[in-house]
């Protein structure tokens, strides 16, 4: 299987045999799950067949010229796999991996809290041990997907009496339980796709922890490590104009599951629709702007190619340079400068909203969703600490939140 | 394109990492830099003869090596890290670029060996007293007798090492083409004179022909696709030549931030010289990103080379001269002060960005070329 033209043979063949446009979407799920060419890089054992990362990209393009649907793979489903394949038991995997990759059950990642974003090891919602397993009580809150999602994430304080990232454990919970409660929260861009969620009483059996007692820390690190690579949810949305009934199925779980994060490209500040934009205004004409089209163009192309550096390393087998580190920076700066960029192309139209504003608010869209880029899954001022730190190796702050998690001052 | 190196690439680059370490501390830029040449022949030899450095970009028939853009640029980079002094870029860049675009057979033959051993060092007189780099903008003119002699009237500045350059390549006006002139340093009616440089590493000279004898080089014609062709391929060695030096900064700014204590900690713990440093880390990596894949493209002749070209120029100047900046920032007064090593490489940063086009007219000319 080393030659690339027999993998992609291989993967060409098998989908001659197995792909079926009209086949139902969860039964042709459970066949390329079982097959392994749905996770190429996953262990043999686990759904997957091994391969590389320069060999799971050629499988994935064998399946896009076939058109045909991959796995269930984005959003919070996807860290929730690659944690539980990381750190999960057996019996673990093997209750909840198929079902994600299948797309039946969906995830959320209960980490924020109202009194602890950034300081995710500052979380006090209360994990208390009882006879046949744990008792949760407390709150989450800006919880992607949480209305809709089957399981969740959850950082819960096991111990407050040891320092604040030891007393951490990490479990699955069922959200499909009394003592667990989901509200929507509105954004300032509208949309609604994050949640606040509510523990009282909950319960979690003894089997639904990953890893052992006060590993939370460790295991959340996993999680957040791959939300900082995390591609986008709708990356495999559209399917275009093919025919067949799956396509139908995949539509709807879209239409129904994506509804909350139509606005996911706007926060990326469309650097795609600038140069387009300018044209139909006629803009283009302008050297001001013709000069900040391209500052972002220039900034986005260079991330990009940052971003093949990194994997280029990596198929090498070459330790990554600090370009690994800084692509959601470099993406924070790049949605910002965009959107900026944008409304000095539209001018005045800038001021509406909604269908009658321009592009059928598209771009009043970008204007309110770029800020959340710099927010989520870990802000810009997060990263820079990150990457000077651990990248440069530049001196930690001094801390004031040692000793016993009781003690630490809090909100 | 090209995104990592190959093992034959890295140990290129390790070879020509330690040279220039070695040659050429700060202690040698300073010396240096207080001279009119700007250069020690030693070096050169050293660099030419022994390293074939100059040889690169030359094919085998000439004497040459015949490697692309991807190894130019990494001896540029390199020898960007420590401000290596010696008339590398004008000669073995740029002069090399325009006799490899526009150069006849005959030219090849009689000027590449020459370039390709650094036995003749030659310099490239293409800016106007306009300071524009733009190849419709070029006054100076050459007129023939008719019997394949030449004569160059005019003026060019800002030459970079054209008061010790063996020969000079010249643009200028032929009738309605624009084309390209040899003039040899003992030419009658060349006067050439040394200016006074802020950036005193980069050493310049304005140069006055007065009916100076020629010989027309890129035969008959117009060579101004060359000679742009010949200026993207500067411009991509300049863009990796200022990552090297960008580099230098960010490490020496980061190894002062982490020795340097003030209220009872490194100045590298404060969060405002953290979160510059990270900020000038994302810079140089992203100004490099797009440098390799500007010479990527060049090496690969790819559709889009000329457009990265201008791209990567744009980016490594924003990047450079940001990064000069904050470094000297970093290191207060110090900083401020000659006897530190930050200026040297604050006022190549400036001396760089301005050379070949400064970001503005490259954006713009990347646009363009883009079909915008
Ligand atoms: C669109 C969106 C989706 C999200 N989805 C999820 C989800 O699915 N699950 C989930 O658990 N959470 C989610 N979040 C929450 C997100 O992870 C947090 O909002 C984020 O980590 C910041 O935490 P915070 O809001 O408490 O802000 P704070 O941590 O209070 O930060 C406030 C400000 O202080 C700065 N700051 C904080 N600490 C430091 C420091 N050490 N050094 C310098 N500056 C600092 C921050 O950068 C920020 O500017 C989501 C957020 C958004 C916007």
């Amino acid at each position: 299987m080393n030659d690339p033209e027999d993998l992609r043979q291989s993967v060409t063949d098998w989908l001659e045999e197995n792909w079926d446009p009209d086949a139902k979407l969860v039964e042709w799920r459970s066949k390329l799950v079982d097959s392994g060419w749905g996770m190429p890089t996953w262990p043999e054992r686990w759904y997957g067949r091994g391969l590389s990362g320069e060999q799971a990209a050629a499988v994935l393009d064998v399946f896009a010229e076939a058109g045909a649907v991959g796995v269930a793979s984005g959003g919070p489903g996807r860290l929730a796999a690659v944690t539980i394949l990381e750190h999960g038991t057996d019996a673990q995997k093997e209750k909840y991996l198929r079902r994600i990759l299948t797309g039946e059950d969906l995830w959320c990642q209960l980490f924020s809290e109202p009194g602890s974003g950034s300081d995710l090891a500052g979380a006090t919602t209360r994990a208390d041990r009882i006879d046949d397993g744990w008792r949760i009580n407390g709150q989450k809150v800006w919880n992607t997907s949480a209305h809709h999602a089957r399981y969740g994430l959850l950082v819960a304080r096991t111990d407050w009496d040891l320092p604040k990232h030891q007393g951490l454990s990490y479990f699955l919970l069922d959200m499909d339980q009394e003592g667990v409660n989901v509200k929507q929260l509105k954004q300032m861009n509208g949309h609604a796709s994050f949640n606040e969620v509510f523990f009282t009483d909950a319960f979690i059996p003894h089997g639904e922890m990953l890893g052992q007692e006060g590993d939370g820390w460790k295991v959340a690190m996993t999680t957040l490590a791959n939300e900082r690579r995390m591609a986008d949810v709708l990356r495999n949305a559209s399917s275009g104009e093919r025919r067949g009934s799956i396509y139908e199925e995949v539509r709807r779980e879209n239409e129904v599951l994506m509804a909350p994060y139509t606005w996911y490209p706007q926060r990326a500040g469309r650097v795609d629709l600038l140069v387009k934009r300018a044209q139909e205004t006629g803009r283009i004409q302008d050297p001001v702007v013709r000069q900040e089209i391209a500052k972002v163009l220039i900034m986005a192309r260079s991330a990009e190619w940052t971003a093949k550096r990194a994997r280029a390393a990596q198929q090498q087998g070459r330790p990554q340079g600090p370009e690994g580190s800084l692509g959601k920076l470099a993406a924070s700066n790049v949605a910002r400068a965009a959107a900026q960029a944008h409304t000095l192309i539209t001018g005045a139209d800038a001021l509406l909203s909604g269908e009658q504003s321009a592009e059928n608010g598209i771009i009043a869209e970008i204007l309110v969703s770029v800020p959340a880029i710099s927010i989520a899954g870990g802000t810009d001022e997060i990263q820079r600490n990150i990457i000077a730190e651990r990248v440069l190796g530049m001196e930690k702050e001094p801390r004031f939140d040692q000793g016993p998690f009781r003690d630490v001052r809090r909100n | 394109m090209q995104f990592t190196f190959t093992e034959e690439q890295e140990q290129f680059r390790d070879m020509v990492r330690r040279f220039a370490l070695e040659q050429s501390p700060a202690s040698t830029v300073r010396r240096l830099m207080a001279t009119d040449e700007g250069f020690e022949p030693a070096l050169w030899e050293q660099l030419s003869r022994q390293l074939g450095l100059t040889a690169l970009r030359i094919p085998e028939p000439y004497g040459g090596s015949g490697f692309s853009a991807v190894e130019l640029g990494i001896v540029m980079e390199e020898f960007g890290r420590t401000l290596l002094c010696a008339p590398y870029f004008s000669s073995a860049v740029l002069s090399t670029e325009v006799i490899l675009a526009a150069g006849t057979e005959t030219d090849r033959s009689a000027l590449l060996p020459g370039l390709a051993d650094g036995s003749r060092r030659a310099a490239f007189a293409f800016t106007e007293v306009s300071g524009s780099r733009a190849v419709d903008e070029i006054d100076t003119r050459a007129t023939t007798d008719g019997n394949g002699r030449w004569q160059v009237s005019g003026s060019k500045r800002f030459v970079i090492d054209g008061h010790t350059a063996d020969c000079l390549i010249v643009t200028a006006r032929a009738d309605d083409d624009v084309g390209l002139f040899l003039v040899e340093d003992d030419a009658g009616g060349l006067l050439r004179r040394p200016l006074v440089t802020m950036d005193a590493t980069r050493k310049l000279a304005d140069v006055d022909f007065d009916g100076t004898p020629a010989i027309r080089i890129g035969g008959p014609g117009d060579c101004r696709e060359q000679i742009e062709a010949a200026l993207d391929a500067a411009s991509v060695a300049l863009a990796g030549e200022m990552i090297g030096g960008a580099q230098t900064l960010l490490d020496s700014a980061v190894a002062y931030a982490k020795m340097r204590v003030q209220f009872g900690r490194t100045i590298g713990s404060f969060q405002a010289i953290k979160h510059k440093c990270a900020d000038m880390l994302l810079d140089v990596e992203s100004a490099r990103s797009a440098v390799y894949a500007a010479a990527g493209a060049a090496a690969g002749n790819h559709p889009e080379a000329p457009a990265l070209a201008c791209l990567a120029k744009a980016a490594a100047s924003e990047a450079y001269v940001r990064t000069a900046a904050e470094t000297i920032q970093i290191h207060g007064g110090i900083g401020f002060t000659w006897e530190n090593d930050t200026h040297l490489w604050f006022k190549r940063a400036k001396s760089s960005e301005v050379l070949l086009g400064d970001p503005t007219w490259h954006r713009e000319k990347l646009m363009q070329r883009w079909g915008y």
